[in-house]
């Protein structure tokens, strides 16, 4: 099939971008959108011309490296999958498909269709880990008891892959989905307690710093989220915070 | 120290403020609404003095002038808070989509939460021009009931929305703002508690239900009043 493609071209970090516009005969429907770009990339390397920079690593849906904005959603049109798991077969011959970065002030464009998301590594590093001493007096995991309900929600937190496209479809930019499932995941276990408090202040803090947004439950996050993390996880957050405001020294 | 702070000024802080205040202001609505259905009681059965009793009670009650500051400092609250909250959720995106499709994801209520706000804010400076600033300095009648004064705020009212020239446009805004008043209230009631942390999974259904019941019902009572005073009585 034949394609329109619309996307976003920037040089650099500092340059200002614009929509251009491509062309791409033979597309397979049994395409991954990211070869669908790979193929597109060798008719503008044999050109002469720039390829189009974006981001991928693992493309089967467990990394979180691929972004992209397509055709207003990200991840495009599926739900709980990722740009690598989107098919060509998702579109019909002769469409025109917008394809843009994740926009937020905290993920700035580094080139094209790539943005510098180290933001959610310093709000993991603020707090998003249990400090466990691992020389040699390492406890039987089935020693401490947990509440297979607490296990399970705790596991479905830890899917998040730290993609980002919770903070590309929020209206406000938040990044509450994100670090809120990184806080669930601990604060529902045992292992998270004795640092309970301080990580969920720091992560805030850290969160809010790195300039994302405020959330209005409009709950986009949660229907664009590819691993499908609840956003009953950011009331657990909000909870959390409240009781570490008001009871922490 | 930094705890103290992050009851402020931190984003979630924020929405903890707003939610307190908006959730106060939704128990500000059912008792405003109880008192003023009193304005659908027939006329015979002495609607006239019974609501300008009730008018002057919660004029003067010290108990109910409390309650009528909360009121205020919620608005002023929730107002400011409002406004921050949306000036920087805009700067969290400088730069928009060429190409966004919210409508897939998000219901547009939840989305335009400020908009929302920004016109009931409105409405809520020309009905406190249109009733309550008269109540309290002026112009309005007068008269005894058993040797007591009452000001005629029934009378004023019911000639509001009957006036030949501005009653029916009077109406229409009413009317409006009250759907608009609905659709903050359907998102908001239940994200109040969302941002409180109030969830569990075994009353979060009730508390979706109750608040779309409430969006719906609170604000289609208040509009019901000037339609009947307008159309019918
Ligand atoms: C009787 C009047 C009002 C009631 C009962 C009310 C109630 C609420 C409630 C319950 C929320 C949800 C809070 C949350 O998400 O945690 C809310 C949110 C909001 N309200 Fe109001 N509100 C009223 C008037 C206003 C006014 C006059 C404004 C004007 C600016 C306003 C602006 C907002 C905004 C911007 C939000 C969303 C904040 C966010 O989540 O980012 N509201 N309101
Ligand atoms: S919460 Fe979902 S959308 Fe957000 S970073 Fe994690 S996996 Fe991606
Ligand atoms: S490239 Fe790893 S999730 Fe898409």
């Amino acid at each position: 099939m034949k394609l329109n493609l619309k996307i976003w071209r920037q040089k650099g970090p500092n340059a200002s971008g614009k929509m251009v516009d491509y062309q791409i005969d033979e597309v397979s429907p049994d395409m991954s959108f990211l070869e669908m770009l790979d193929v597109l990339n060798e008719q503008l390397i044999s050109k002469g011309d720039e390829p189009v920079v974006f981001d991928h690593d693992c493309r089967e849906g467990i990394c979180g490296a691929c972004s992209l904005h397509i055709n207003g959603e990200p991840h495009g049109p599926g739900r709980g999958i990722t740009t690598c798991q989107l098919h060509m077969r998702s579109f019909k011959d002769g469409d025109t498909i917008y394809i843009e970065p994740f926009r937020a002030k905290a993920f700035p464009v580094v080139k094209d269709l790539m943005v510098d998301r180290s933001a959610f590594d310093r709000i993991i590093q603020s707090g998003g880990y249990v400090s466990v001493n691992t020389s040699g007096n390492t406890i039987d995991a089935n020693a401490t008891p947990v509440r297979k309900e607490n296990a399970d929600a705790a596991f479905d937190a830890a899917t998040c892959i730290g993609c980002g496209a919770c903070v590309a479809s929020c209206k406000n930019a938040s990044a509450m989905l994100f670090v809120s499932a990184k806080v669930s995941q601990f604060s529902l276990l045992p292992q998270g307690q004795p640092e309970a408090k301080e990580r969920v202040m720091n992560m805030v803090s850290q969160m809010d710093e790195e300039g994302f947004g405020n959330c209005t439950n409009t709950g986009a996050c949660e229907v664009e989220c590819p691993k499908g993390i609840s956003l009953e996880n950011i009331a657990r957050m909000n909870r959390e915070y409240l009781k570490a405001s008001l009871t922490s020294k | 120290m930094s705890q103290v702070a992050g009851l402020f000024n931190s984003s979630l802080a924020r929405k903890y403020w707003m939610a307190l205040t908006g959730l106060f202001l939704c128990l500000f609505l059912v008792g405003h609404l109880a008192g003023n259905l009193q304005l659908l009681l027939p006329l015979e059965d002495g609607a006239k003095d019974q609501f300008n009793l009730y008018a002057k009670f919660m004029t003067t009650n010290p108990v109910v002038k409390i309650l009528s500051y909360l009121t205020y400092i919620s608005i002023l609250l929730h107002v400011v808070d409002g406004i921050v909250l949306t000036i920087r959720n805009r700067k969290a995106r400088p730069q928009k989509y060429a190409y966004n499709k919210p409508g897939a994801n998000s219901a547009w209520n939840s989305r335009f939460m400020g908009f929302l706000g920004t016109v009931i804010l409105v409405f809520i400076v020309l009905h406190l021009n249109a009733f309550w600033a008269k109540m309290h300095w002026g112009p309005i009648d007068t008269y005894m009931i058993d040797g007591e004064e009452v000001k005629d705020l029934y009378t004023l009212t019911i000639a509001s929305f009957q006036d030949a020239s501005a009653g029916l446009g009077m109406t229409i805004v009413y009317v409006i703002s009250m759907i608009v008043l609905g659709f903050h209230l359907v998102h908001g009631f239940q994200s109040a508690f969302r941002s409180m942390g109030w969830n569990h999974p075994k009353y979060m259904p009730i508390v979706m239900t109750v608040g779309k019941l409430f969006g719906i019902i609170i604000p289609a009572l208040f509009a019901l009043i000037p339609i009947y005073i307008h159309f019918i009585l």
